[in-house]
């Protein structure tokens, strides 16, 4: 096997007042792969990725990031790795070129070829129209972008991507998943914070789930989703009545329960499509018929309470 | 896996003088640039003081004796300088804690650049602005009245010594900036600090003329020896000038000393 691109052993990290925002956290990521790392506001994603990038350090445990500690040698990991963090941490007053040609320099591109490497991100991220804007001047997706492509000016190995689409909209999101997926065909190693469970399900390869600092999951994301919870089928069948009857027609004959909240039977999906045929074939030959269907994936809110007994509280 | 990024990023994980220089400018070239296009930074720097000058030439000036070469606008003219650049140097902390909370600091800490290279950039772009500062305080204390009354060298030695001064008291700013949550604080921290410094001191109205207990502190601290020392070797009329000088350099080199390694260190481990 070859060495992890980045390994976290044991990190523990206290904030000043008692926060204990990580209590024990390990895991490893294989080189080329994207490594999601899931949880609720709070979970202590960002911590975790403010340590592995030397920003800050931990108060137990150790880190590598390709075989280099980030406490011993923080010089060489920041030369190896690019971070986005959860904020766009872009200069406000200065162009997109601008931002980018001073990550390029500060990086010792020399001053041609960080105009250089401006303008082909500014390229790759569409950002060329603006570029000579000031970035007060940018939407909310585009800050994102040119805080991405700030990342990537270094061609770093390995990224640090912290919460990525939180704040996004839909089409800015899913143009974000895109970008995300082009950029592990070309080796980088990614790693990313998301509180969504489609977003880790779609990106990555290997996912922890952490709450309160602490793995309390792990695996491939459909190895979770497996062991965390089913698509749900949810029936409208117009009234609490013919939901009653539509309830015990289906728990008699698919086999399992099925649950009701007022008019709406809910069904989990254990067979996938095949289910909501079976189901849809049984309510028709009953004489029921729903008046809407929507089939969900189980939300953060089902795994954290599969996973833990409790929701996605605060702490 | 790209592992031929491995002895490249050894190689350029070393940090050399040269590179803290380079780094150093590049970031004072952002602040710099950023300066042109904030207002409030622009107004801070030129209108107001011009107002001051204004204020303290024609509104405050007539009720104020002094026994200076050249009177009250030649007393003034030195003050002005020091105080516009004290006040100058809160846009050092307003500008770092900006920073901060934008998250650009963190992003800064996880580049392989020079430690020191974000705090000396900025420090130096406010030298840079106070230069420009100098000559417009020149000007319009030349439009006002001012006269140079030792040589052009005094004068130049003036400026340079309030130069190194603020330079200084930009990295202490710069700790100020560091500690604050936010730039409303920072700058809420920051006056506090600079009103006693600016107005408890011999800017604007000879120290005899306070109360006694006040004179204690206006006479001695910092801002009322570089200002002592600046209107010595710009107009004259200043008894001991090059013992004012000395405390000056004292006072700035001082304060650099203490300073700087505090505010590299606030930058380094600000959680
Ligand atoms: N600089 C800090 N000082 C004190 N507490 C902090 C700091 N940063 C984070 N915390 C606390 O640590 C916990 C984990 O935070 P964080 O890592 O930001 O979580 P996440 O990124 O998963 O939302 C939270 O309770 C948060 O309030
Ligand atoms: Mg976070």
């Amino acid at each position: 096997m070859p060495p992890a691109a980045i390994e976290a052993r044991d990190l523990e990290k206290t904030f000043k007042g008692g926060v204990r925002a990580l209590t024990g956290v390990s895991f490893a990521v294989e080189p080329g792969t994207v490594f999601g790392m899931l949880g609720p506001n709070g979970a202590g994603k960002t911590t975790a990725v403010r340590i592995l990038t030397t920003i800050l350090r931990p108060d137990g445990g150790s880190a590598e990031v390709l075989g280099h500690d980030v406490v011993k040698e923080p010089g060489v990991v920041r030369a190896l790795i690019g971070l986005a963090g959860q904020y766009a941490a872009v200069d406000e007053n200065l162009t997109g070129r601008e931002n980018l040609r001073m990550i390029g320099q500060l990086t010792q591109l020399r001053r041609v070829d960080a105009s250089r490497r401006a303008d082909e991100l500014l390229a790759q991220f569409e950002l060329t129209e603006a570029a000579g804007r000031s970035v007060k001047t940018y939407s909310g997706g585009m800050r994102r972008r040119l805080d991405l492509a700030a990342a990537l000016v270094d061609r770093p190995p390995v990224l640090f991507l912290d919460e990525p689409t939180t704040g996004l909209d839909p089409y800015g999101r899913v143009a974000m998943w895109a970008t995300i997926e082009a950029l592990v065909g070309d080796g980088t190693t990614v790693l990313l914070t998301t509180q969504y469970l489609e977003e880790a399900d779609r990106l990555a390869d290997q996912l922890v789930v952490i709450d309160h600092g602490k793995v309390i999951a792990e695996g491939t994301s459909s190895e979770l989703k497996a062991q965390l919870g089913k698509s749900v089928l949810d029936l409208e069948m117009g009234s609490d009545e013919i939901a009653e009857k539509a309830m015990v027609v289906l728990g008699n004959q698919l086999g399992r329960p099925a649950t009701r909240q007022a008019s709406v039977v809910e069904i989990p999906l254990d067979e996938g499509p095949r289910d909501v045929i079976e189901a849809l074939r049984l309510l028709d030959d009953a004489g029921l018929a729903p008046t809407g269907l929507t089939v969900r994936e189980p939300s953060l809110d089902d795994v954290f309470l599969a996973l833990t007994g409790h929701g996605t509280t605060e702490p | 896996m790209r592992t031929a990024a491995i002895p490249v990023a050894e190689r350029r994980s070393r940090i050399t003088p040269l590179r803290a220089v380079k780094d150093t400018l590049v970031i004072a070239e952002r602040n710099l640039i950023s300066y042109t296009r904030i207002p409030e930074a622009l107004f801070f720097s030129s209108v107001q003081p011009i107002m001051f000058v204004l204020l303290f030439r024609y509104v405050f000036g007539g009720a104020i004796r002094v026994a200076d070469p050249g009177g009250y606008v030649n007393y003034l003219i030195p003050g002005i300088f020091v105080q516009t650049v004290a006040f100058g140097a809160v846009q050092t902390s307003i500008g770092l804690a900006e920073d901060l909370q934008k998250g650009l600091i963190e992003r800064f800490r996880s580049l392989p650049m020079a430690r020191s290279g974000v705090l000396a950039g900025r420090t130096v772009a406010d030298l840079c602005r106070n230069v420009l500062v100098a000559c417009l305080i020149t000007g319009v204390g030349y439009a006002v009245g001012f006269r140079v009354e030792t040589s052009v060298w005094g004068y130049l030695a003036a400026v340079l010594l309030i130069l190194m001064f603020a330079y200084s008291l930009s990295w202490g700013f710069a700790v100020i900036g560091l500690s604050a949550a936010n730039s409303e604080t920072a700058q809420v921290m920051s006056f506090p600090l600079l009103f006693p410094l600016t107005f408890a001191s011999s800017a604007f109205v000879p120290v005899q003329y306070m109360p006694g207990w006040l004179q204690g502190f206006a006479k001695y601290q910092p801002v009322s020896e570089v200002i002592d020392a600046a209107r010595g070797l710009m107009v004259g009329g200043v008894a001991d000038v090059a013992g004012h000088v000395e405390v000056s350099l004292v006072w700035s080199v001082g304060l650099l000393i203490v300073l700087a390694p505090l505010a590299v260190h606030k930058y380094r481990t600000r959680t």
